[in-house]
């Protein structure tokens, strides 16, 4: 976990560049790590660019932090938006007044949604 | 979700009865995470509402966070966790070596601005996080210690 790589894989789809995050936790102790590699996987190309948080079952200020971060760096030109979050992750977003600033989906777009 | 007015509250009433939770560890990001897993699987195993432990595992993660950035700033030091389960919350209590606060009490900060698109926070919601989330919230500086207690009330009780 420290110091070491993120793990992240992106996907273009018809919706755009999804950036699935396949780790359960983005806090402190990986929040600029987290913010270097989702911001590396979007040098690929696809608009807009979905972060798939489905994965993620805890997330602090720092992490909520980090996602603001890139959202930044990535511009208005080429808008960040979430999707997947689990029930903890949302409620980050909600009580920080921070999922107005998003677009929000509930599952990943542009493909089919899972069974249940 | 919670019978109301039963009385009974088997669930709460077993939970009431666990030792508390103490932890004792170096200050530091990965010793926070390492820490918060192992609170949140003690609260699994005492019965807690997924809803109630995430909302324990924020505030202290928050809380955590801020031993190491603002009390340890770039140093490490001891760090005390204790949690009591009630039939009605958590009765929580984190001590530190570190820094004093520099108020006497737990700050109270507003939400940061929010002014899309270049007005974006990236940080200073801990404190907003914590008092939104908590009851009894207080800070107290005891011999060498810093010491912040407070309550995670447990939801859907009411």
């Amino acid at each position: 976990m420290r110091g070491g790589i993120v793990d992240i894989s992106a996907t273009l789809n018809p919706a755009g560049l999804v950036i699935r995050v396949n780790e359960t936790r983005i806090d402190a102790a990986v929040a600029i790590e987290f913010k270097e590699a989702v911001r590396a996987a979007a040098e690929a190309p696809g608009n807009p660019v979905i972060l798939d948080l489905s994965q993620v079952g805890f997330l602090d200020s720092s992490g909520l932090g980090a996602v603001v971060a890139v959202m930044k760096l990535l511009g208005p030109e080429r808008p960040l938006q979430l999707a997947g979050l689990t029930p903890p992750v949302a409620k980050v977003f909600r009580l920080t007044r921070m999922d107005g600033i998003f677009t929000i989906h509930d599952s990943v777009p542009g493909r089919l949604k899972a069974a249940g | 979700m919670v019978a109301q007015g039963s009385g009974a509250m088997t669930g709460r009433g077993q939970a009431a009865a666990t030792e508390p939770i103490r932890r004792r560890f170096i200050s530091g990001d990965i010793a926070t995470r390492e820490t918060l897993i192992e609170v949140a699987e003690a609260l699994t195993a005492a019965g807690l509402s997924e809803d109630d432990i995430a909302n324990a595992e924020l505030i202290l993660a928050e809380a955590l966070n801020n031993i190491v950035e603002h009390a340890y700033a770039g140093t490490e030091g001891p760090v005390e966790l204790e949690i009591a389960i009630a039939r009605d919350g958590l009765d929580c209590a984190l001590r530190d070596q570190g820094r004093e606060a520099p108020i006497g009490y737990p700050p109270d900060p507003p939400l940061p601005a929010i002014e899309p698109p270049l007005g974006l926070p990236e940080g200073g919601f801990g404190w907003h996080i914590i008092r939104c989330l908590t009851t009894d919230l207080r800070y107290r500086r005891e011999a060498e210690w810093n010491v912040l207690s407070f309550r995670v009330p447990f939801s859907g009780l009411d």
